[in-house]
């Protein structure tokens, strides 16, 4: 690994100025991720600020009714929160459905947002990554893709983002507070936070250096029967093949509304909210919303199952869903 | 003068100074920033009972218990530990006698080599107590009303590898600590 000076801070403002004093830093907060790739040499910070004490750990109602978690509480703690549980199940599910409880207790919620692929050739010191050496090319066009991107890829990359908390996060329309090392502050639509690889494939996100997620803010509990279904070649502590972050609200037996994000297909969660309208019939509907919203996919030979997986999964959520609310009534 | 030379060599090699208890004993440490947890553990402090697997946060053998909670000491660095309070598989038996989970696993042989097994039960040690505060888990399948079982086990050490395979009787061992909590 390579050397580097480090610090602790006490507040966000103090890590966004240790930031902007220190050439090459980074925040370091449960470091499951950047410790990983420090050792590889993936990562190479030259100084790191800890942010893990700076006191952003709280989970609080909103004035609109809304829930703000501080971007350093751990997965397991927000997951375990009485209103999440209640209110957004679709993310204490996703959050269990990652990683493994130990990497759960110490990962925050931020850091799940910014951690970095695992396609294997970003692992892969020796080989070309656009992503870790821009412009050094892209072996996975030609290699193992399995695990990557059906959709939003580029000639440049098809990685995928590997978070399940962050599809669950977009169905639920979550928003991402920042501070920047100004003192100003903004709050980004989490459809924002990240962007696609285009020929850029080493910016993830639209962040900008030294902005500190502050918090993530979840809107008003919108009710609904809430899912998150997670495909994986192992049944559990394994990333998904794909993913599915589902909201459903029935009128009578008729589907209302839904809304439907997705896992494992694409560089960031995918939603396409244009998919989710004109739906009535529940039993076509998984077509109707895989069509709009996997349509202009790119898939690999090795890839290309993921499109019907993510078809009749869905389908099998929705009907999952039909009958129990028959069996209710 | 040797104060001078330490605080000379200190400086020049870039240590930092981090204070955290372990199994509770004060420690004092100067460590480079780079020195995870867990080789400061093994290394500075000769608690070699924490295993270094695969060093990636992906095998489980370096569990250990920060502020009661299980984490891996591979993927932390030792300095962000200041005033923490740790417990390693050394500070779980009481005198002669053994921690219940300790016992447990000896008493249905879940473990064949026993690399693992350190890092088994303080990841057991974690998990029902995360059980007993009502964390979810993927299985759980009501959220806010969490039944123990076997299923649940498995799901919540799949953080933790066993190449000989000791899987059986690793849950046998759990579940026997599981069923005789209140």
């Amino acid at each position: 690994m390579k050397h580097f000076s480090y610090e602790r801070v006490s507040s966000p403002m103090e890590a966004a100025k240790a930031f902007e004093r220190t050439p090459g830093a980074r925040y370091l907060a449960g470091g499951t991720n950047l410790i990983d790739l420090m050792k590889l040499d993936i990562e190479a910070p030259q100084h790191l600020v800890d942010i893990n004490r700076v006191g952003l750990d709280a989970i609080e109602h909103t004035s609109d009714g809304g829930l703000r978690i501080g971007a350093l509480a751990r997965n397991s703690d927000v997951a375990t929160d009485e209103r999440v549980r209640r209110d957004y199940p679709v993310l204490a599910r996703a959050l269990v459905s990652g990683a493994s409880g130990q990497l759960r207790n110490r990962a925050t919620v931020g850091g799940n947002l910014l951690q970095r692929t695992r396609c294997v050739y970003f692992y892969s010191g020796d080989l070309p990554c656009n992503k870790r050496q821009p412009g050094s090319g892209c072996a996975a066009l030609e290699g193992i893709s399995r695990g990557l991107a059906v959709i939003g890829g580029s000639e440049a990359c098809i990685a995928t983002h590997p978070s399940d908390m962050a599809v669950a996060l977009r169905a639920l329309d979550a928003v991402v507070e920042t501070i920047l090392p100004d003192g100003s502050k903004r709050a980004l639509p989490i459809a924002e936070l990240h962007v696609l690889p285009g020929q850029t494939p080493h910016i993830e996100t639209v962040l900008a250096p030294g902005e500190l997620i502050t918090a993530i803010v979840l809107p008003k509990p919108i009710g609904g029967a809430h899912r998150y279904l997670k495909l994986r070649d192992r049944a559990s502590y394994a990333f998904a093949n794909v993913s599915i972050a589902l909201i459903a609200h029935f009128d009578g037996p008729r589907l209302g509304s839904l809304r439907v994000a997705f896992g494992g297909l694409a560089p960031k969660p995918w939603r396409v909210e244009a998919a989710e309208s004109g739906i009535s019939s529940a039993s076509d509907a998984a077509n109707q919303i895989v069509d709009v919203a996997l349509s202009g996919a790119h898939p690999t030979k090795q890839n290309e199952f993921k499109l019907s997986l993510a078809r009749r999964a869905l389908s099998a959520l929705l009907m999952e869903e039909r009958h129990r609310f028959d069996d209710n009534t | 003068m040797s104060i001078d030379i330490k605080s000379e060599v200190t400086a020049s090699a870039g240590t930092l100074d981090v204070c955290f208890t372990v199994n509770g004993i004060k420690h004092r440490l100067e460590v480079d920033p780079r020195m995870t947890l867990l080789d400061a553990l093994r290394d500075v402090l000769g608690l070699t009972g924490t295993k270094k697997g695969c060093d990636q946060g992906q095998c489980g053998a370096c569990t250990v218990l920060v502020g009661g909670r299980r984490m891996n000491s591979c993927l932390s660095f030792a300095v962000m530990h200041e005033g923490d309070e740790i417990r390693t598989i050394e500070g779980l038996a009481s005198q002669s006698t053994l921690h219940p989970m300790q016992a447990s696993f000896v008493k249905h042989d879940g473990l064949q080599c026993g690399y693992c097994t350190p890092g088994q039960i303080c990841s057991a040690i974690g998990a029902l107590d995360e059980l007993n505060r009502g964390v979810p888990s993927h299985v759980s399948e009501d959220l806010n009303q969490i039944a123990p079982s076997d299923e649940e086990i498995r799901e919540r050490m799949s953080g933790n590898i066993c190449r000989c395979a000791a899987y059986p009787n690793i849950v046998a061992a759990i579940r026997e600590v599981m069923e005789r909590q209140p």
